[in-house]
């Protein structure tokens, strides 16, 4: 490189840029952007050799990242209890049922009046294929998969402003957007424009590639025929016996796509976190934290609200109220402490830890995000609209409308994600109405894309992750000033105590990233215990 | 303990709240408005709106907060409020777990919503800020 002007030609050598100017934080941010995160390490089931000479831990939070901690420590040797807000193993991962009912901050109780066999998922409802650690405890645990549908052609785009008000297929935009730019550019290159740019021969192959990506005809024009229609389909669909040819539509003009902006809802489908194959586990995600307790369970104390978070040179003093018989303060205590206790809670409580963890753990807000779950009498959109599983984008407040990744084309009720509000000023509105009223909008929200709501909704239930009790918001939301200067102070071992969940990952609001969390703290915890 | 409402969103509730220009009127809570915002920052004007759009969702209602595994402060009759500056910076910057909002609201909502928690819940502060005072204190 000595002497030479700086090329900036791939994207290792942009990220390699950013990275040696702004440092790893901005690097990070940049592959955020650039679709690159989210990448695992995890290598396989964590060893921890040495015997802990029965040392104790006690872990605090029974979601993800404690009771991976919990379960491998014991696996370890460790004597290990785990100490829980709630009354049921999983934290955020949590699914929500018919029966079930969630009393929120304020007071509001909704009860889930879904029929049996139908859910919700309320926190995390999608798993990446490549969050290798969520997956293998998956596997070593027994919860049985299937595919989530993130892409799906028939879906809806939808702009409050755009296409007067009607939602447009993801495979109309897709590929007209695709065949107009094609077209655009194979003019550009009949026209000499890219000579410069590439070579002959790549020119050459550039138009076939275009001609192919973009659905172009003999002339590498973008039109109505029967080339376009192969990838978006037909007006009229072909069919059987007499009068049965199925005639093209007209592709959408490229200045109403770019003017409605719903190019941007294709990233969802771009991104490598998006990316197919996707899962969800068979019958909600809580089957995660359902199968982690059937291993460790008798190891968890349930209502167990921590007010105060000690430590000495002899071990680790954990005060804490048991909400079934309150206010009396009861202790545990442990030689050591893993402690998972989100940080919107963690930083009003007592803990003795050093000051650059302390104001680690003041430095993180959490986002506000909601989710609202709705039934509907008859799975309207697959009978009306052909639409099995995936999602639906759209400006409204609501965001998102997703379909039901199982039980396809059963006759019968279903429920559909009827709202995604996720770190924007609405979902700050949406938390700060009753439930019934976030309902009552998700609704006539989500009519604007499906009319059928008006006649088949029957009863919803929402969450609004700032009003729920054991988390007080949905995710740590990182800075990339606050990663700088605190992250890895959050990390650290203080004395016999280390943090570990979402909050202490660069996959932050991601299972995997409590996961590994956990695993990275409890090997460095255990490396310390037996060198000692 | 404030008593559970237990609310079953059933479809006639929910049709009731459909019908257009109807406020949905929750009891105890003052209504949201009917518009909602459409970007990254609020649309909401009065100090009203804006605590009832922005704030509400966990400063509750009453303004007392609420408590769970962890607690939102109750702003009703806060000593930490006579200093202007103070709510100011908090809303601005956001602390600890509260979110910032400096970048979702303009220097009048800001004034806007300070003045308007600083004169209610109990709270009786008459020295109202202004938009310039939120200018000066972003960073």
């Amino acid at each position: 490189m000595d002497g030479e002007p700086w090329k900036v030609g791939t994207r290792r050598d942009l990220l390699s840029l950013i990275g040696s100017v702004s440092g790893s934080a901005a690097m990070y941010h940049a592959m955020t952007s650039l679709g690159f995160a989210s990448d695992s390490p995890y290598k396989g089931p964590v060893k921890l050799e040495g015997d802990p000479k029965g040392a104790s831990v006690l872990v605090l939070g029974a979601g993800l990242a404690g009771m991976t901690a919990a379960l491998e420590l014991r696996k370890a040797g460790y004597n290990v209890r785990v100490l829980e807000f709630n009354n049921r193993p999983g934290g955020r991962n949590w699914t929500l049922r018919g029966g079930d009912s969630y009393t929120e901050l304020g007071g509001p109780r909704q009860n889930c009046e879904f029929e049996q066999g139908l859910y919700f998922n309320p926190g995390p409802w999608r798993i990446p294929y490549h969050h290798r650690a969520v997956l293998d405890y998956c596997k070593r645990l027994g919860v049985a998969l299937e595919p989530f549908i993130q892409l799906n052609h028939n879906a809806y785009l939808h702009a409050s402003d755009a296409f007067g008000g009607a939602p447009q297929r993801v495979r109309d935009i897709k590929t007209d957007l695709q065949g107009h730019v094609s077209e655009l550019l194979a003019k550009a290159t009949q026209q000499g424009r890219l000579d410069e740019a590439l070579s002959q021969e790549d020119r050459e192959i550039l138009l076939e590639a275009l001609r192919s990506w973009g659905a172009l005809d003999a002339n590498y024009a973008y039109k109505a025929n029967f080339v376009s229609g192969s990838y978006r389909g037909f007006v009229r669909a072909p069919g059987g016996g007499l009068d049965a040819a199925p005639v093209p539509g007209e592709p959408v003009d490229l200045s109403e796509i770019l003017k409605s902006r719903v190019w941007r809802y294709l990233q969802n489908f771009a991104l490598y976190t998006f990316q197919t194959t996707m899962f969800q586990p068979v019958g909600g995600m809580d089957m995660i934290g359902k199968a982690f307790s059937k291993e460790i369970g008798d190891l968890i104390r349930y209502q167990a609200k921590v007010t105060r978070i000690q430590q000495d040179d002899r071990g680790v003093t954990v005060t804490y109220t048991d909400l079934k018989s309150p206010p009396a303060a009861l202790q545990a205590t442990a030689d050591w402490c893993v402690c998972t206790i989100p940080l919107s809670i963690l930083s009003q409580i007592p803990i003795d830890v050093g000051r650059p963890m302390k104001a680690a753990i003041d430095a993180v807000p959490y986002s506000p995000s909601v989710k609202v779950g709705l039934q509907f009498k008859r799975r309207f959109w697959e009978e009306d609209e052909a639409i099995y599983g995936g999602i639906s984008y759209t400006d409204l407040p609501i965001r998102q409308i997703a379909y039901p990744n199982s039980g396809f084309n059963r006759a019968g009720r279903g429920i559909l994600l009827g709202a995604y509000l996720n770190n924007n000023p609405n979902a700050y509105e949406f938390a700060s109405m009753e439930p019934a009223e976030r309902i009552a909008r998700t609704v006539e929200f989500g009519a604007r894309l499906h009319p059928q709501y008006r006649t088949e909704f029957e009863n919803g239930i929402a969450v609004a992750w700032h009003r729920v009790p054991f988390t007080l918001g949905c995710a740590g939301s990182w800075t990339e000033q606050a990663r700088a200067q605190h992250y890895d102070n959050l990390c650290q071992i203080d004395g016999r105590i280390v943090l570990a969940g979402e909050h202490a990952s660069y996959i932050p609001a991601w299972q995997e990233g409590a996961i590994l969390s956990a695993l990275d703290a409890i090997t460095r915890l255990h490396d310390r215990i037996v060198k000692r | 303990m404030r008593a559970a409402i237990a609310i079953a969103a059933t479809m006639s509730a929910a049709l009731q709240l459909l019908s257009f220009g109807a406020n949905a009127q929750s009891p105890g809570l003052s209504a949201s408005t009917q518009t909602m915002s459409s970007g990254p920052k609020f649309i909401e004007r009065s100090g009203e709106d804006l605590f009832a759009n922005a704030c509400q969702g966990c400063h509750m209602g009453d303004g007392k907060g609420a408590t769970g595994a962890g607690a939102y402060p109750s702003l009703a009759r806060n000593g930490n409020l006579e200093s202007a500056g103070y709510p100011i910076t908090v809303v601005l910057n956001g602390q600890r777990a509260m979110p910032a909002f400096g970048s979702m609201m303009s220097d009048d909502q800001v004034a806007d919503v300070v003045n308007y928690v600083r004169t209610h819940f109990g709270n009786r502060y008459q020295d109202a800020v202004i938009a310039e005072d939120v200018r000066a204190a972003r960073r």
